[in-house]
């Protein structure tokens, strides 16, 4: 196959009518993927940290996710059991092996049955945790790892997802820009899945079905935790809740 | 894939006449056209994304070979391999062999147009494997051996009456009288059905909506959760991408997402968007243990430094096909290859050749929605132009349209005596035509008339008109 690279790499420069860059375009290159500029932020994704949090949930209900505000992540454990209940699921989750979702009081729900790891046929609900919100379309970004296995995004029929307020970000970029501060500059899990509602699918005459091979429900515990103030970058400007930039088109 | 666009005519005619198909296709118009018009009322920077998208794969495809090459290294340094591929023939070879060396028997995939386009499951099949789809739309056409009439809703020319059908036949092991007459049920039975499909596979295979340099990165964006389970569940992922799919950064990859799903669905974000660099890492608890990507030329290269080089910055939303009035009229089929509507058009013939494909340029009436709702900005009717003056130029236009045309060019360079004929003519058109408004024959015009009527002129020029005009005559 190095015989095709060559050859499709010459003719690419045989159509671009040059050889190689030149040294002084190759610098600016190199400096463009080294240092990555945010392109046009929408407004949406710039408003004031309080602000964002009703936005995430806003466009989270929107997308047929379901979602409720926690004041404290230990409840999250009764939430979980709650939720299973109304919706007439099981009792049983597949907890993502993560140090702070372990810590939680699960034994105060002695009829819950929690297991971790990857998800396996045929697991009923997973539980796991967001690396990031994002505001701007209510999307979650998870990051795989030891303590996010890919799996449990997709499997289950039911997918609970634990959200710091802290960890809500108004836009994309934002969550790049914590990502290359977790993995490093140029590296990436193998996997980063922003996630944004349920499965779906509208291949069958166009009407709107969920839960077409991914989760059937998705369901966000967003915790209001004290520093959600103060983490977000988005916080960091002087017009604080006052709202400047709050001009989004959502009624 | 085997092209069947020579004969675009008596595809189009039979699909007008499908009662079936038109049902289906009143999806396309009803569905996709107001979804994407809400979209972007809804976010104010759309139009300059719109900009900043353009400006992003125009920048990308000016330095395309630097960008791939490092976007190799990348893939590289992430424990993932790249190969090179020229043709889709190289393309299907290197699949197998990594199917072989893993001793690959069952092989799922997700959506893929690139797949298509060098007939990888024929390919596969042929070699022994068996190979799944898992996009509901795909399995779908797979059952019937069909092939996608959409780029991004593969079974739009169904109706569910007929996917009823087709899964009653196949779907035989379950019990005769059950419940199929909704799509909720028909979605439910295909995700029971492919459920163990996954878990089976050896090998996944996905495209990709763009490939990241910076970071080695492929992505995909989906709905169903389809790609994700058939990219993460095997030991091998393979991911098949054409050249031009490569951007800079992770921050152009979003600027360009913004616009994606809204010009498609009209969603906001599509459900799931997937970033994926290399195979899964030693401590991972799952994940596929090889990550290979193809990388695809198939005259991509030759597009490059050409009038068609604009075409490469499409990212395959399908908003040019839901707006044209000539895919809403004969559906994706009857443009006969891969790619249909007005990206079709100008794809095709790029791909496979003029001689081939002539006849879809033409299928246009140059009405400009398809130019007007482009994400990217590509300026479809002025390619399809393009593909029109080769064809004529290398004397691919039947015999009619280069009388027709040499004949009126022959008067255009006499404007004298154009005038004069076309005076007579709107007279004698206008005396004839005063009792019925309009004609259902006419003497050289019979390729009109048999399917409209032409309506009768008042008996001026327009010329002559606009002389009155500019005298303050009655015209004004």
């Amino acid at each position: 196959m190095s015989t095709s690279r060559q050859h499709i790499l010459g003719a690419l420069r045989r159509s671009l009518q040059r050889d190689q860059p030149s040294a002084e375009e190759r610098k600016q290159l190199e400096a463009r993927l080294a240092d990555p500029q945010a392109g046009l932020v929408p407004a949406r994704g710039q408003r004031p940290h309080a602000e964002q949090l009703d936005l995430m949930e806003e466009m989270l209900r929107e997308l047929a996710a379901t979602v409720v505000r926690l004041d404290d992540a230990d409840q999250v454990p009764q939430a979980v059991a709650d939720y299973l209940k109304g919706e007439n699921l099981p009792p049983q989750v597949r907890l993502a092996p993560r140090g702070d979702l372990r810590a939680l009081p699960w034994s105060d729900q002695p009829l819950l049955e929690v297991t971790e790891g990857p998800a396996r046929e045929p697991d009923t609900t997973a539980v796991t945790g967001a690396f990031a919100g994002i505001a701007e379309t209510g999307t979650l970004m998870m990051a795989s790892g030891p303590e996010a296995p890919i799996t449990l995004n997709f499997l289950p029929e039911n997918h609970i997802v634990v959200l710091r307020g802290s960890q809500v970000v108004g836009a994309y970029e934002e969550a790049w820009a914590e990502l290359r501060q977790r993995f490093g500059q140029g590296a990436m899990p193998r996997a980063v899945n922003m996630i944004t509602g349920p499965s779906r699918t509208g291949d069958i005459e166009q009407t709107i079905q969920l839960g077409a091979h991914g989760p059937r429900r998705l369901h966000v515990l967003l915790i209001d935790d004290a520093q959600s103030s103060g983490a977000s970058p988005n916080s960091v400007n002087g017009g604080g809740v006052n709202g400047d930039g709050s001009d989004g088109p959502q009624a | 894939m085997q092209s069947s666009s020579p004969a675009f005519k008596d595809n189009a005619r039979a699909a007008l006449a499908d009662q079936t198909l038109q049902k289906a296709l009143k999806n396309v118009k009803s569905g996709f056209i107001g979804k994407r018009a809400k979209a972007r009322e809804r976010l104010p920077e759309f139009d300059d994304l719109r900009d900043a998208a353009r400006d992003i794969k125009n920048h990308t495809l000016a330095n395309l070979d630097f960008y791939l090459e490092r976007y190799e290294e990348k893939v590289q340094a992430s424990g993932g391999q790249v190969h090179w591929a020229a043709t889709a023939e190289e393309a299907r070879a290197e699949i197998l062999k990594i199917c072989r060396d893993v001793d690959a028997k069952v092989v799922t995939k997700g959506k893929s147009m690139i797949s298509e386009e060098i007939a990888l499951n024929q390919h596969l099949e042929g070699a022994g494997l068996e190979v799944v789809e898992t996009d509901l739309g795909e399995y779908i056409i797979q059952l019937r051996k069909e092939v996608p009439s959409h780029i991004i809703a593969p079974a739009v020319h169904l109706t569910k009456d007929q996917i009823e059908a087709d899964f009653r036949h196949h779907h035989d092991k379950l019990p005769a009288e059950r419940p199929l007459s909704e799509p909720v049920q028909l979605v439910a039975e295909a995700r029971q059905m492919l459920r163990q499909r996954y878990l089976d596979a050896d090998v996944g295979i996905t495209g990709a909506n763009f490939l990241v340099a910076e970071t080695g990165t492929s992505i995909i964006v989906t709905n169903e959760g389809n790609g994700d389970l058939t990219q993460t569940l095997p030991k091998v992922h393979i991911v098949i991408a054409s050249l031009e799919k490569v951007v800079p950064n992770l921050e152009d990859a979003t600027t360009i997402l913004r616009v994606l799903a809204r010009s498609a669905t009209g969603q906001e974000f599509s459900a799931y968007t997937t970033f994926s660099t290399g195979p899964r890492r030693p401590e991972d608890p799952d994940g596929p243990e090889q990550y290979h990507v193809i990388l695809l030329d198939n005259g991509r290269s030759q597009m490059l430094g050409s009038e068609f080089q604009d075409m490469l910055r499409c990212i395959r939303c399908g908003a040019c096909m839901n707006h044209c009035p000539v895919y809403h009229s004969v559906g994706g089929h009857a443009y006969g290859w891969v790619y249909p509507g007005p990206m079709g058009a100008v794809l095709t013939p790029s791909l496979i050749g003029v001689d081939e494909a002539g006849h879809l340029p033409n299928a246009s009436t140059f009405c400009g929605r398809c130019e007007a709702v482009c994400p990217m900005r590509i300026p479809l009717p002025r390619m399809m132009r393009h593909w029109r003056e080769r064809e004529f130029e290398r004397h691919l236009s039947p015999k009619a349209v280069r009388f027709g045309l040499a004949a009126w060019a022959f008067f255009a360079r006499r404007p004298q005596l154009y005038h004069r004929l076309m005076g007579v003519k709107m007279r004698l058109l206008a005396a004839f035509g005063r009792n019925q408004g309009r004609f259902n024959a006419l003497p050289f015009a019979g390729g009109w008339t048999k399917h409209r009527d032409f309506p009768a002129p008042e008996g001026k020029t327009f010329q002559q008109l606009w002389a009155e005009r500019q005298r303050g005559g009655p015209a004004s």
